[in-house]
C-alpha cells in the first residue's frame, strides 16, 4: 500500500469515527437531559407536590397542585379551539383547495408555525388582556391554540394525503358524496396519523411557558375561572429556578421531571402508533 | 384529545368511543373548578416585600377562605404599569409614583391611587466572597464606587480601609444590580444619589437606569440567586433575602458616621428619624440621621385605587387593610421588616374611609 | 341543511336538489377555517404594527442602529437585541452544524437502518422537550460548568482574541449559544440526514466504484447533492434559535448592552420582552417592546421563508435526479 493510500485510509478511519462521535455527542445529550432531571427532580416528586398550594417564600414544603391543574386548563381551552380549526383546515388543503388559495394557506400556516411564541404572546395579550383589562387563562389559551392550529393543519393534510386514491375513488363509486367520503372513508383511514399529530402538537404547547408570561400570568392559589389569572407548570418552572431558595430550586426540578416525562410519554406513544418514518413535524 | 364526530362513525372502534366519554367527563370537571364562586383579587408589584405579603394573603385567606388575594411579585415597575393598565386591582412599590403617573391615570380617566405604607425594609448588600465569612463594613463611597466601576477589586483600600483584620481577595467584583424596573433600585439609587454627587449626575434615581456595569437579575429573587451562584459577586436585595439564604451583608456607615447593620432595630431608626410624614404618605427615608439607624432604608406601599366599583371587593381590600395595620404588624420582626410607627397607622386608618 | 332556492322544475331530481346539502356545507366548513389562519396571520400583523406605533412615529428607522435603551430618558434602540439574537444564534450554529451534519452522516451513511432510526428517533425527541426545561438545566448545569472550567479554558488558550477576553460571569452569549446549539441539533440531523438519505445511490456506488474511500465518496460525490437541504436545515435551526425565549432569558444575562467578549452578558429581542413587558411603564416603552415583537418577527418570516424553499428545492432536486 503506498503511503498515500495508508494516508486516505487513515482520514477515511479518522473522519468517520468524528462523524460517530458526533453521533454520539448529539444523541446522549437527551439522556443528559433525563439523568439530570431524575438525579435531582426525583425526589422531589412527592405527595407534597401534587397536591399542596405554593407556599411564602422561604416557607418549605409546598407544592404545585394548582399549576398542575391550571396548565390543564389552560391547554384543554386551547385545544377546544385550536384542534377543530386545525383539523378543518388540513381537510380543506387536502381534500378541497385550488391551487393558489391552498398555496397561500399553506404557506402562511407555515408562517404562523414560524413566528417565535413570545410574539404570539404579545398578540394574545393586545386582543384580550388589553381590552378585558384582565390576564387570564382564557388569553393563555388563545396563545396556546394559535401556535397549536399550524401544527395539526399541516399534519392533518399530510396524512389525508396519504390516503390512497383508490379508497376514494371505491366511496365515490359507491355514490357517496364528497363530504360523507371524507367524513366515513378517509378520514378514519388516516386517523391515526391525524391522532399522532393532534398529540405532537398538544404535547408541545403544553410545554410553553413564553405564551403564558403576560396572558395567563401566574396564581398563588386555585385559579377561580377563566377570565382569571392562572397558575401553569412551565411558567412556574421558570420561577421557581430563577429564584434563591433551596426548596423552589427542588420544585422546578420536581416539575420539569414531571412535565418532561409527560411531554416525552406523548411523542414516544405517537410516534410509535405512526410506526414509519423519521420525518419530523415542521 | 378532540372528540370528533366523524371518527364515531366506525362503529367497531371502542377506544374512540371510550376516548369520547372521558373527555366529556374530565372536561366539565375543569371547566368546573374554573367556574367556582371564590372571589380572586389581583395585585401585582414589589419584590421587596413579596415575603411578608404572600405571608399576609396567606393568613388573611384562612381566615377569610372565599377570597384569594394573588399577588404576583413582578417588581415595582410592573406593579404601577398594571395598575395604570387596570389589569389588577391593586399594585405594590417601593417607589412612590410620580406626579407624571398619577397624571397619566388622571388623564385615563382611572381613579388616583392611594399609597398604602405597609411595612418598613432595609436594602442590603449582599456579597458573595470565598473565604470571606464575617460581615464587612462598607462605606458610602465604596459602594458608590463598586457600583459606579470605580473600585473593581475585592482588596480596593476603599474596602480594605474599612475593615482591617479581614483577608480580601484580589479578584474581581462581580456587580450585580436588577435588571427589571425595581422600587428596590430605586431605594437604592436614591441612597446613591443623596451620599455619591457623581452617581447624582451620571446615572440618577429611579427603578430603572441604566446601569454602568454588572449583571442583571430579575427581581429580589433573581439577584439574590446570582449572588449565590457567582462567586466574588456583590448585589443589593431587601433584608430578608440575605437572610432566608444565610448569605451575608455588609455593615453601611450612615450620615452620622456609624457602621450600622440592618435589622428590625435599624430600621424601626430610620423611620423615627422621618420625623414629617405627609397627608399622601409619599416620602424618602434613606440616609436618616441618627447613631442607630440603617441608611438604606425605606417604606414600601400599597397601592389602592380610590374607588372600587365591584363592592365585594371594595370589602375585601378595606377589611385586608384594617387587618394588615393590627395584625399583620406583628409578622413583620419575623421577617425581619420594621412595623410602621403609630402615628403612621393611624393616619393610614383615616385613609382607608376614602376608598369610594 | 340548506334547502335549494332553485324551484323545482320537471326533470329535477332528488338528488339535484340535495346537492347544495352535504358538500357545499362541507366545503363552506372547512374553507372558512382555512381562510381563519389567513385572518388570524393577519391580525398579529396588523396588532404588532398598531401597538408598536408610538415607537415607530417617535424613532423611526433609528430604532433598529440605535444602542441606546434607557426606560428613564424614554431612549430606545432596537441594537444590542438585534445584535445578541444573531450572535446567539450565530453561535448556536457554529456548534450545532459541525455536530449536526457529522451525526447526520453518520446516520445516513454509517449506522445500518434499525440503529439510524432508533437513533434519530432519539435525537428528535431532543425536540419535544420544552425550553423551559433547558433553561432549567442550563442554569444550574452548564452556567457552573462554563464558568469554572469551560469559560476558563477558553480565555486560557485564546484570551488574547478580543472575544475571549474580559470578565467572566458563567452567564453570557456564549452560554446562551451553547443551550440554543442543544436545541438545534435535532432540526439539524433530522433534515440533513434525509437530505443525505435523499441522494441516489449511484453517486457513493460510482465513487466507490472508482477506489474512494467512503469518507471520500460521501464527501466529495454524496454532501454536495445533499448542499441544499443542509442549508435548508441551517436556516431552519437558525429560525428556531432566533425566537427562542425561555432557554435564553435564564441565560443571558440580561444586559442591554452590547459587548465584544463572548463570556460577557447581552440581551435578546425574546428575553428583553419577556423579561420587561410587563412592568414597561409609559406608552413609549411598551411600543418599543413591541416593536422589537415587529423585527423579530419579520426576522423570523424571511429566515423561515428561505428555509423552506431550500427544503423543497433539495425534494425537486433529489427526485429529479432518480
Amino acid at each position: 500500500m503506498t503511503a498515500r493510500n495508508a494516508r486516505r485510509k487513515g482520514v477515511n478511519i479518522f473522519m468517520l469515527g468524528l462523524c460517530a462521535a458526533c453521533a454520539f455527542v448529539t444523541v446522549s445529550t437527551l439522556f443528559v437531559i433525563l439523568g439530570f432531571l431524575v438525579y435531582n427532580g426525583a425526589t422531589s416528586v412527592n405527595l407534597n407536590f401534587f397536591t399542596k398550594l405554593p407556599l411564602p417564600p422561604g416557607q418549605d414544603g409546598g407544592g404545585m397542585a394548582n399549576a398542575i391543574v391550571g396548565s390543564a386548563q389552560i391547554v384543554l381551552v386551547a385545544t377546544l379551539i385550536g384542534l377543530p380549526i386545525g383539523f378543518f383546515s388540513g381537510v380543506y388543503l387536502a381534500e378541497y383547495g385550488g391551487r393558489t388559495f391552498a398555496f397561500i394557506v399553506r404557506y402562511v400556516a407555515d408562517l404562523l408555525n414560524g413566528i417565535p411564541s413570545i410574539v404570539i404572546g404579545i398578540f394574545a395579550w393586545t386582543v384580550i388582556v388589553v381590552p378585558t383589562h384582565h390576564f387570564s387563562a382564557l388569553a393563555g389559551s388563545l396563545a396556546l391554540s394559535l401556535m397549536l392550529i399550524p401544527i395539526t393543519a399541516r399534519s392533518t393534510e399530510q396524512f389525508l394525503l396519504g390516503v390512497p386514491r383508490s379508497m376514494r375513488e371505491g366511496s365515490l363509486a359507491l355514490g357517496a358524496k364528497k363530504w360523507r367520503t371524507i367524513a366515513s372513508v378517509i378520514v378514519p383511514a388516516a386517523r391515526k396519523g391525524i391522532m399522532t399529530g393532534m398529540i405532537l402538537g398538544v404535547a408541545r404547547i403544553s410545554g410553553e411557558a413564553a405564551p403564558l408570561l403576560f396572558t395567563s400570568l401566574n396564581n398563588q392559589y386555585w385559579s377561580t375561572g377563566l377570565s382569571e389569572p392562572t397558575a401553569s407548570l412551565p411558567v412556574m418552572i421558570f420561577l421557581r429556578a430563577t429564584s434563591a431558595y433551596d426548596d423552589w430550586h427542588r420544585q422546578a426540578w420536581a416539575a420539569g421531571l414531571v412535565l418532561l416525562a409527560l411531554v416525552l410519554l406523548a411523542n414516544i406513544a405517537a410516534r410509535m402508533v405512526i410506526s414509519r418514518g423519521t420525518s419530523l413535524p415542521r | 384529545m378532540l372528540p370528533t364526530p366523524f371518527l364515531n362513525f366506525n362503529k367497531g372502534d371502542k377506544s374512540m368511543k371510550k376516548l369520547v366519554v372521558l373527555g366529556l367527563t374530565v372536561l366539565p370537571t375543569f371547566l368546573a373548578t374554573a367556574a367556582m364562586g371564590a372571589e380572586t383579587i389581583n395585585g401585582a408589584g414589589a419584590t421587596f416585600p413579596n415575603p411578608i405579603y404572600q405571608q399576609w394573603f396567606g393568613e388573611f385567606k384562612m381566615a377569610h377562605p372565599d377570597v384569594s388575594i394573588n399577588y404576583q411579585s413582578l417588581g415595582s415597575g410592573a406593579g404601577v404599569r398594571q395598575l395604570t393598565e387596570g389589569t389588577v386591582d391593586f399594585g405594590a412599590s417601593d417607589m412612590v409614583m410620580t406626579d407624571d403617573q398619577l397624571k397619566a391615570m388622571a388623564d385615563a380617566k382611572k381613579p388616583t391611587p392611594l399609597h398604602f405604607p405597609t411595612v418598613l425594609g432595609a436594602v442590603v448588600l449582599t456579597y458573595n466572597i470565598p473565604g470571606v465569612t464575617s460581615d464587612l463594613n462598607l462605606t458610602p463611597e465604596a459602594i458608590a464606587g463598586i457600583y459606579l466601576g470605580s473600585v473593581t477589586k475585592w482588596n480596593d483600600p476603599k474596602i480594605a480601609s474599612a475593615n482591617p483584620g479581614v483577608s480580601l481577595p484580589a479578584k474581581d467584583i462581580e456587580v450585580v444590580h436588577r435588571s427589571d424596573g425595581s422600587g428596590t433600585s430605586y431605594i437604592f439609587t436614591d441612597y446613591l444619589s443623596k451620599v455619591s454627587p457623581e452617581w447624582k449626575m451620571k446615572v440618577g434615581v429611579n427603578a430603572s437606569v441604566s446601569w454602568p456595569l454588572g449583571l442583571g437579575g430579575k427581581g429580589n429573587e433573581g439577584v439574590t440567586g446570582l449572588v449565590k451562584q457567582t462567586p466574588d459577586s456583590i448585589g443589593y436585595v431587601e433584608l430578608i433575602y440575605a437572610v432566608q439564604q444565610k448569605m451575608p451583608y455588609a455593615n453601611v456607615k450612615n450620615a452620622s458616621g456609624k457602621f450600622v447593620k440592618a435589622s428590625f432595630t435599624s430600621v424601626t431608626a430610620a423611620a423615627a428619624a422621618a420625623k414629617e410624614m405627609p397627608e399622601d404618605f409619599r416620602v424618602s427615608i434613606t440616609n436618616g440621621m441618627g447613631a442607630g439607624v440603617y441608611p438604606i432604608s425605606s417604606f414600601t406601599w400599597l397601592l389602592i385605587p380610590s374607588e372600587i366599583k365591584d363592592p365585594a371587593k371594595k370589602k375585601s381590600i378595606t377589611d385586608f387593610l384594617a387587618w394588615m395595620l393590627t395584625t399583620g404588624q406583628k409578622d413583620c420582626e419575623g421577617l425581619q421588616y420594621a412595623q410602621l410607627p403609630k402615628a403612621v397607622v393611624a393616619k393610614e386608618q383615616k385613609q382607608i374611609a376614602l376608598i369610594k | 341543511m340548506a334547502t335549494s332556492t332553485a324551484a323545482v322544475t320537471p326533470g329535477t331530481t332528488i338528488a339535484s336538489k340535495r346537492r347544495f346539502g352535504g358538500d357545499e356545507v362541507a366545503y363552506l366548513v372547512t374553507l372558512i377555517f382555512a381562510a381563519l389562519i389567513l385572518l388570524v396571520t393577519l391580525a398579529i400583523v396588523w396588532q404588532l404594527w398598531l401597538h408598536s406605533s408610538p415607537a415607530r412615529e417617535k424613532f423611526g428607522f433609528s430604532f433598529l442602529i440605535s444602542k441606546l435603551w434607557n426606560p428613564v430618558t424614554d431612549q430606545f434602540g432596537a441594537w444590542p437585541f438585534i445584535y445578541g439574537t444573531i450572535l446567539t444564534s450565530f453561535l448556536a450554529l457554529l456548534i450545532a452544524v459541525p455536530l449536526g451534519v457529522g451525526a447526520a452522516i453518520f446516520l445516513s451513511e454509517l449506522a445500518r437502518p434499525t440503529l439510524s432510526n432508533t437513533l434519530t428517533f432519539l435525537v428528535e425527541l431532543l425536540a419535544a422537550v420544552p425550553s423551559v426545561i433547558y433553561g432549567l438545566l442550563a442554569i444550574f448545569t452548564l452556567i457552573p460548568l462554563m464558568r469554572d472550567y469551560i469559560d476558563p479554558g477558553i480565555q486560557s488558550v485564546l484570551g488574547f482574541l478580543p472575544f475571549f477576553s474580559g470578565h467572566i460571569y458563567g452567564v453570557g452569549y456564549l452560554t446562551a449559544g451553547t443551550v440554543l446549539a442543544i436545541m438545534t441539533f435535532p432540526f439539524i440531523i433530522s433534515v440533513s440526514r434525509e437530505a443525505l438519505m435523499a441522494v441516489p445511490r449511484e453517486q457513493r456506488e460510482a465513487a466507490l466504484a472508482l477506489g474512494a474511500t467512503q469518507w471520500e465518496s460521501t464527501f466529495n460525490a454524496v454532501l454536495p447533492f445533499a448542499k441544499l437541504g443542509i442549508m435548508g436545515s441551517v436556516f431552519l435551526a437558525l429560525a428556531r434559535a432566533l425566537g427562542e425565549t425561555m432557554a435564553v432569558t435564564m441565560v443571558i444575562g440580561n444586559d442591554p448592552a452590547i459587548h465584544a467578549s463572548l463570556f460577557a452578558p447581552g440581551y435578546t429581542i425574546a428575553a428583553v420582552i419577556a423579561n420587561e413587558f410587563t412592568e414597561a411603564t409609559g406608552n413609549t416603552y411598551l411600543s418599543a417592546l413591541v416593536e422589537l415583537g415587529l423585527v423579530l418577527f419579520a426576522l423570523t418570516i424571511i429566515i423561515n421563508g428561505v428555509a423552506q424553499l431550500l427544503i423543497v428545492l433539495t425534494t425537486k432536486k433529489g427526485s429529479a435526479k432518480a
